[in-house]
């Protein structure tokens, strides 16, 4: 089982938590100006990324409080936990195997 | 291709089965194909099968990174049903189920498909509502669906806990006895097999590692065994879609999780049928060979690791035992977790895209074997006829900034 490091609380299973998805995906300011396609792109499309991984987390059955994490979607080693608002960690810089070139 | 028959398996008995042609050569791949298909899993199979059969492309390759059906293909539940809810969805489905139906003869390979049925339970009022909608729908497209009470269901499945006292009683479900499971091994071979006797190169251990474009078009691939021209490929990677999206300079609509198969060691037979509950979220079926074979729900997290976690285990086994109590003593003997891409609703991309030339063909997330053929079928006419056939129009991927998405969300009688 993974364990997840929780900014708020500490160390704690994976079955505590909700995962949300990719993050920092910034809501455009200005939805009406935007064409379908760059519309569909903000819902729909992702990175999807086969490597390190920033995303959100819930943790659900514990302080309730969204948080992030960078976490490699190969190996599932989380890299870094960081709270809304902290400075951005850096994405490891070392190479996944299988990832695109 | 020798082909398999009464006669052929009665000459190679008297040799000791020693003497069996191989199913498929193992070429070099050309320099250049009039179209490649990335993907060496069912789907990417019977796509070139169907390009070579039904449109006449003999200069083809299939490309796969591994080996053949090393993917999803051997990692599944091998359910095969069609009792969608969404007209387009069912049409699709359904054009598989059909091809299901002729495959071992088309094919000349047991794929030892068995219409054993498919119940889909209901357990309270909401579930038996959406559950007739579903049949209804499903007749009104021409998909056999038929509802039952809880006595049918109990005189059908002995062993399924119908008790009142149940956590999650059961009230009753919809049943389609056309559907059923087959081998999924077998289904990768099948089709390789009779590709490869139609001229189809199929290549093993050639890794995709980047998409060639000159401008809004693509010229070829490079591979783990050099660059191969091709005026068209076709992308059927499951979960690896949004990696070969981004050699190509496009984004996709997927993400990617695991998805984990489970067998218990083998058992007297208990259970000749399929039975799937979308509230307690588990599915069950009995193999030939006596095991269980069980699946649920996908890792919530986005993953490429091809395993899956122990949570996700403990809550498919508590599904299971919520249906079948008696199985509370069998013992678990194996587990996988494939990678699957699911789409944001929950129906596949069947599909050009803004390259000319690139066809997708992904987003199947949870369900896609049982589309293995029909799946083959329609892109083998998309890339032949750089269009789309009526069947997978609507799964084209401008769907997703048109707005008319197929929302198959829990509507086709298993959570997604």
């Amino acid at each position: 089982m993974l364990q997840l490091q929780c900014p708020f609380c500490g160390l704690r299973d994976e079955s505590e938590f909700s995962f949300g998805g990719e993050a920092h995906i910034a809501r455009p300011l200005e939805p009406d100006a935007l064409s379908d396609e760059e519309w569909a792109d903000y819902l729909f499309n992702r990175s999807n990324v086969k490597g390190f991984h920033r995303e959100m987390w819930l943790h659900a059955a514990g302080c309730r409080q969204w948080f992030y994490a960078i976490r490699n979607t190969v190996s599932y080693e989380f890299t870094a936990f960081y709270r809304v608002g902290d400075p951005l960690p850096d994405l490891p810089n070392r190479s996944v195997p299988g990832a695109a070139k | 291709m020798k082909k398999y028959s009464i006669f052929s398996l009665a000459r190679n008995a008297l040799t000791k089965h020693e003497n069996w042609e191989a199913n498929w050569r193992s070429p070099e791949p050309k320099k250049a194909y009039d179209a490649i298909i990335i993907g060496g899993g069912g789907h990417g199979l019977a796509t070139a099968y169907y390009l070579a059969k039904l449109h006449g492309m003999k200069n083809i390759a299939v490309l796969e990174k591994g080996w053949l059906g090393g993917g999803n293909t051997g990692r599944n539940t091998t359910i095969v049903r069609s009792n969608y809810l969404w007209d387009e969805a069912a049409a699709l489905y359904e054009k598989s189920l059909k091809l299901w139906e002729g495959l071992s003869q088309d094919l000349n390979y047991n794929v030892m498909f068995s219409q054993r049925g498919v119940y889909s339970l209901g357990h309270n009022l909401q579930d038996m509502r959406d559950i007739q909608r579903r049949v209804n729908a499903n007749r009104l497209n021409g998909v056999d669906s038929e509802l039952l009470n809880k006595e049918q269901v109990q005189k059908a499945i002995p062993l399924l806990n119908c008790s009142p006292d149940a956590r999650y009683p059961v009230l009753g479900a919809s049943y389609q006895a056309r559907a059923g499971t087959a081998r999924h091994d077998a289904v990768a071979w099948g089709y390789a097999r009779a590709a490869d006797a139609l001229g189809v190169d199929i290549i093993q251990n050639c890794e995709v590692t980047g998409i060639r474009r000159d401008g809004a078009k693509v010229v070829g691939v490079d591979t783990s065994r050099g660059y191969i021209q091709a005026p068209k490929v076709g992308v059927v990677v499951a979960g690896n879609s949004s990696v070969l999206a981004d050699m190509a300079g496009i984004r996709m609509p997927v993400e990617s999780h695991p998805l984990q198969a489970y067998v218990s060691e083998a058992i007297k037979p208990v259970l000749d049928t399929v039975v799937m509950s979308n509230a307690v979220h588990g599915y069950i079926s009995q193999s030939d060979k006596g095991d269980l074979v069980i699946g649920a729900g996908i890792d919530s997290y986005n993953g490429y690791g091809q395993r899956g976690s122990f949570t996700v285990i403990e809550h498919t086994m508590a599904a299971i035992l919520e249906m079948f109590p008696t199985f509370s003593r069998v013992k678990m003997n194996r587990q996988w977790g494939g990678i699957v891409d699911t789409c944001p609703d929950a129906c596949p991309i069947l599909s050009k895209t803004p390259v000319q030339g690139l066809y997708f063909n992904c987003g199947w997330g949870t369900g896609g074997f049982k589309a293995t053929p029909g799946s083959g079928w329609a892109f083998a006419h998309t890339l032949a006829h750089d269009e789309p056939h009526e069947l997978n129009a609507p799964f084209s991927l401008d769907r997703f900034i048109s707005g008319k998405l197929i929302d198959e969300h829990g509507a086709a009688g298993v959570a997604h």
